[in-house]
């Protein structure tokens, strides 16, 4: 501790700017992505996914009557067995996120790349970000040539455009989709630092992943039952719990995740929480809500997803800072 | 020449308890090739770490080219290259376009890259395999790729971590070769290592680490007198009576010590090249003298008689 406050005096700051040499990091990273073999597979996975559900949806979709949301069905309806397509991105961008980043820095300390790295003139900051970055535009990518492939899919076999209101909720889904796969760029990455062995981050981060998909919903049940317990059965009481109940499951990406795309997708969800009777006074019930104002609805769910991105983020940043570069 | 381009005061290097350098201090000038040479563990590559700012001294102060490696690491990274022990690459790329990577690092224009990245592989001899991927690649050829990769950006200062271990004698030979030219263009190289006569071979001033501290300073010579006392080492075969020639080898001015080994031969031990000397006072001395011959003072030596006196000293204590 005392070394450290002496430095904080003695050092008024680093010579130069950290980024120094990120770019030629992003674009090293980026082109080693797009090239890799896991990420082949992974896309022909996504791809044909997309092509499979977005056909088992359009089937559904020329049977049904009239629609104003035809495109935005798309992408949410499901036909036994198969989940909607934004059900198979829930796991599948966190799959991609994981297998981008688990041997981001254990991976340089393995093929012994991190001295010589190191002794080029950049910050280990340079690095840590760039390949971050780099990992979140290869995510960015692959998410929008999706997007894309679906929406043309869509004009052809629908047979009409998308309204531009379609095409602002699908981008703004775009963008949710693009950060709930940036929590797990940074889980995945934490845990490269953390773990020498790539096999052990990527177990970690799945793991992690794991927990917060199958779990985390039973737990918040368990937790809401401790803490909240509906002793005589007033109404406050029942709110109470469930309020809590949402406040913890929305702890979990995924609930953030699923609750965000949900009323981004489908514009009569009015409300992602409890409506009590009272509040609905005035309400056009059954009409649809403008796009700001689903976006507005979602706005905390934005921010958290990006908020915990940067929090692990900024945890892997620390421990790789005071890491030893001798392994 | 008598720049000194780096320097080190005090440096120390704590983990927790453990002192892995402990105020050392180092000075190297401009153009010479220093070699820090001790045993696994004396702390020689965390100095070298230290030197280049990739971990924190605990206490002291270090100039690279005037620069403090702590505050200033981008403008010393710039100036110092770094062939680590461990030297990794990217397997599935080519020599060249690993070479790109850390051109592209030290902020080269792309023309100005490629350039130095074919003139680097030209004079390591490497431009044959420039495209091979380097899952390819030899330990010799990853070495000089190492070096390649040093090279490229125009280093004034090149710090080698055990640059010749794992290599055969052959391929080692010409490392060591390119060694000599790096330091004929005027390039100051710090290297260690433990391979001792390879160091001998190239450096003009050595220090011996010694748990985290140098113990030993100075050229070959000067560290053999300390530790040898006699830096030359005279072995000589010769008949007559044993005690007179013996007792006039002694008197001679400049020798240290004189042994006999067995019936003729004998071992002296002197300040310089004194064979003539000798000569004439076995002569004198009514011998006959069948052979003499000269031992250079050998770094192997001096590690050793330091070591085996490090171990009595410690065991006296």
């Amino acid at each position: 501790m005392a070394a450290q406050t002496e430095r904080a005096v003695h050092t008024p700051a680093r010579e130069g700017s950290p980024w120094t040499g990120m770019w030629a990091v992003v674009g090293k990273e980026m082109a080693d992505n797009l090239t890799s073999v896991r990420m082949s597979i992974l896309e022909t996975l996504t791809v044909l996914t997309a092509i499979g559900t977005v056909y088992a949806a359009a089937q559904n979709l020329r049977s049904g009557g009239r629609d104003p949301y035809l495109f935005l069905r798309l992408f949410t309806t499901a036909r036994e067995p198969l989940p909607a397509f934004v059900g198979f991105l829930g796991f599948l961008v966190p799959l991609i996120a994981i297998a981008l980043a688990f041997d981001a820095i254990n991976g340089e300390f393995n093929r012994r790349t991190i001295s010589r790295l190191l002794s080029q003139p950049i910050y280990r900051d340079a690095l840590l970000l760039g390949k971050f970055l780099a990992g979140l535009f290869t995510l960015a990518l692959v998410l929008s040539t999706i997007w894309l492939i679906i929406i043309g899919l869509g004009i052809v076999t629908l047979g009409v455009p998308p309204s531009g209101e379609e095409v602002g909720r699908l981008l703004w889904f775009l963008l949710v989709v693009i950060f709930y796969g940036g929590i797990w760029l940074s889980v995945a990455t934490l845990f490269s630092i953390v773990f020498r062995q790539p096999a052990t981050a990527a177990l970690a981060s799945i793991a992690v992943w794991l927990f917060f998909t199958v779990f985390w919903g039973m737990i918040a049940d368990l937790l809401t039952q401790v803490l909240a317990p509906i002793r005589v059965g007033y109404l406050e009481e029942v709110v109470r719990q469930v309020r809590l109940n949402l406040a913890l499951s929305r702890i979990s990406p995924n609930t953030l995740y699923v609750d965000a795309v949900l009323a981004l997708l489908n514009p009569n969800i009015r409300s992602l929480g409890l409506v009590l009777p009272v509040q609905l006074e005035g309400a056009l019930l059954g009409t649809p809500l403008p796009l700001d104002q689903s976006v507005l609805l979602i706005w905390p769910h934005i921010t958290g997803l990006i908020a915990a991105t940067i929090l692990i983020f900024a945890l892997g940043y620390v421990l790789f800072q005071r890491r030893e570069i001798r392994a | 020449m008598d720049e000194v381009v780096l320097e080190a005061r005090g440096l120390t290097k704590r983990y927790g308890d453990f002192v892995a350098v402990d105020h050392l201090d180092l000075t190297v000038r401009q153009g010479e090739v220093f070699g820090l040479l001790g045993p696994n563990g004396a702390g020689k590559t965390t100095t070298i770490l230290m030197l280049l700012g990739l971990t924190e001294p605990t206490e002291g102060t270090v100039r690279v080219l005037g620069f403090d490696p702590v505050r200033q690491p981008l403008s010393v990274k710039a100036r110092v290259g770094y062939l680590p022990e461990q030297l990794g690459f990217y397997e599935g790329l080519t020599a060249r376009e690993n070479l790109i990577y850390t051109a592209k690092l030290n902020g080269l224009r792309r023309d100005e890259a490629y350039r130095r990245i074919d003139e680097a592989l030209e004079q390591i001899g490497l431009s044959h395999a420039a495209d091979q991927p380097v899952s390819t690649f030899s330990r010799g050829m990853r070495q000089r790729l190492g070096l390649a990769d040093v090279l490229i950006k125009k280093p004034e200062i090149i710090i080698m971590d055990e640059p010749t271990q794992g290599l055969d004698p052959g391929v080692a030979q010409e490392f060591l070769e390119i060694i000599r030219n790096l330091k004929a263009q005027g390039i100051t190289i710090l290297l260690s290592s433990h391979l001792l006569h390879q160091v001998q071979a190239v450096c003009d001033r050595v220090g011996l680490f010694h748990r985290g501290r140098m113990v030993l300073e100075g050229t070959v010579e000067e560290l053999a007198q300390q530790v040898l006392g006699g830096a030359y080492r005279i072995h000589l075969e010769a008949e007559g009576p044993k005690e007179a020639l013996e007792e006039s080898l002694r008197r001679l001015e400049g020798v240290v010590k004189v042994e006999r080994m067995d019936t003729k031969a004998y071992l002296v031990e002197a300040r310089r090249d004194m064979r003539a000397e000798v000569a004439r006072a076995v002569h004198e001395a009514g011998g006959a003298l069948l052979s003499l011959d000269m031992e250079l003072p050998s770094l192997d030596e001096v590690y050793a008689r330091y070591f085996e006196q490090e171990v009595n000293d410690g065991s006296a204590d």
